[in-house]
């Protein structure tokens, strides 16, 4: 099986100060983690090093930046284009798959052409989740996906994501509730929680500088 | 690149887009500055140069905020930020969608804004070319500001102070180009350097805003 994400001996900083260390693990094509942790550990964190927006304090991942889609808790759509019409320019800009069957797997049809700012909490999670699907990518990367999804909804996105692994695609994802993927691994991050006194870093960013 | 242009302009003009906002702006202006400094044809011949450029620069700063903060507020800067897009092509279609909505109503509705101030008949030609040429510049620079205050809180005003700054040497070659034009002379020159400016804007600010947008995404 193909290793699409290696990470070797991570840490990754939050505000200048360490938030977890130490961890490792790699995904291999057809492969769900499921990262789990105490509010604040550093799962958003975490992901988004993966992601490649941030780099890392310490260690290295091993990850073609290109085969990564990440879905955070924001779904990146605009309230005043259709939901067809926030899922076409995603396609557009990641070359993708069209948009029809990902409308289909998160039962969107009806709503293709009602705008963004109409839909509900839970909809427009869907809409997001939907715009992983066009993005083409072999590796999710989810934070927190179900939040705000009903009880058939989570099914329906468990579904997805059996698909993509079953296409071998790879998810690594951050939740608190059970997805219904018994097949994932899951890593418990509390066990990499960062030393009290691990020496913390100079201001990383311009929100520590100005904000 | 083409997919991002086509939804900043599709969202600029749709309900609360903003578009004609910079134009509004600009119309108040030039109706106003009659009302501060008197009606006398001859005293607003001469400071409208002046004041078209003041006003134009005014009107593009408005709506600089839009450019990354709105992206940024819904997590689409994120998503961008790791699509195949290069950070610096990205800046670049931004730009230019403001330019598109901001920018060039401006140029387009300037003779009519020049005639409320006076501007002499043979300048008018000067205030199209000068402002077609400097305001992409204007453009550019502002999404640099952009780029560097997103995430901020209260970062408009923070921006205005950081960009205005920027805006003063198309501020000079635009308006001597205009005066010059005013006066009956020529103003290739100016007009050659405004163009000069704004290129090297364009070549260099993408790189500057792309690392800029970078740092503030961590």
């Amino acid at each position: 099986m193909a290793v699409l994400v290696r990470v070797h001996d991570l840490a990754v900083s939050r505000g200048g100060r360490r938030a977890i260390e130490g961890v490792g693990f790699t995904l291999s094509a057809g492969e769900a983690l499921i990262l789990r942790g105490p509010n604040g550990i550093g799962k958003t964190t975490l992901l988004r090093t993966v992601a490649g927006l941030q780099p890392p304090t310490q260690g290295r991942i091993e990850a073609d930046p290109d085969a990564i889609a990440y879905a955070a808790h924001a779904d990146g759509l605009k309230g005043a284009l259709s939901v067809a019409e926030n899922l076409r320019f995603w396609r557009a800009v990641f070359g993708g798959p069209p948009v029809e069957p990902a409308l289909a797997a998160m039962n969107l049809i009806a709503l293709a052409e009602r705008p963004a700012a109409m839909l509900s909490a839970g909809q427009k999670r869907r809409l997001g989740l939907a715009r992983l699907l066009v993005t083409g990518r072999p590796v999710w990367v989810l934070d927190e996906p179900t939040v705000s999804l009903d009880a058939g909804s989570v099914a329906l996105f468990a579904g997805a994501v059996r698909a993509h692994l079953a296409a071998q695609g790879a998810a690594l994802i951050a939740t608190h509730i059970d997805l219904g993927l018994p097949e994932a691994r899951v890593l418990d991050l509390g066990a990499h929680k960062a030393a009290a006194t691990a020496p913390a870093r100079a201001p990383a960013s311009f929100d520590e500088v100005f904000g | 690149m083409l997919a991002l242009l086509i939804r900043d302009l599709r969202l600029a003009t749709r309900a609360g887009g903003g578009f004609g906002l910079g134009l509004a702006f600009f119309l108040i202006v030039c109706t106003l500055v009659p009302f501060g400094v008197g009606p006398e044809g001859g005293t607003l011949a001469l400071i409208a140069p002046g004041i078209l450029w003041v006003g134009a620069l005014l009107a593009c700063l408005l709506s600089l905020d839009r450019i990354f903060a709105l992206d940024w507020e819904d997590g689409s800067l994120d998503l961008l930020a790791t699509a195949p897009l290069p950070m610096e092509g990205a800046v670049l279609v931004k730009a230019a969608a403001h330019w598109i909505t901001t920018g060039l109503p401006l140029v387009v509705a300037a003779p009519v804004f020049g005639i409320l101030l006076h501007l002499p008949s043979g300048a008018q030609g000067w205030l199209v070319a000068a402002l077609l040429l400097g305001t992409p510049a204007l453009s550019i620079l502002g999404a640099f500001g952009a780029a560097l205050t997103v995430g901020l809180r209260r970062g408009g005003l923070l921006m205005s102070l950081l960009v205005l700054p920027l805006y003063v040497p198309t501020l000079i070659f635009g308006a001597e180009a205009v005066r010059r034009g005013a006066a009956g002379g020529d103003g290739t020159t100016p007009l050659v350097l405004l163009a000069g400016i704004t290129l090297a804007t364009l070549a260099a600010i993408p790189f500057a805003a792309a690392g800029a947008l970078r740092v503030n995404l961590r």
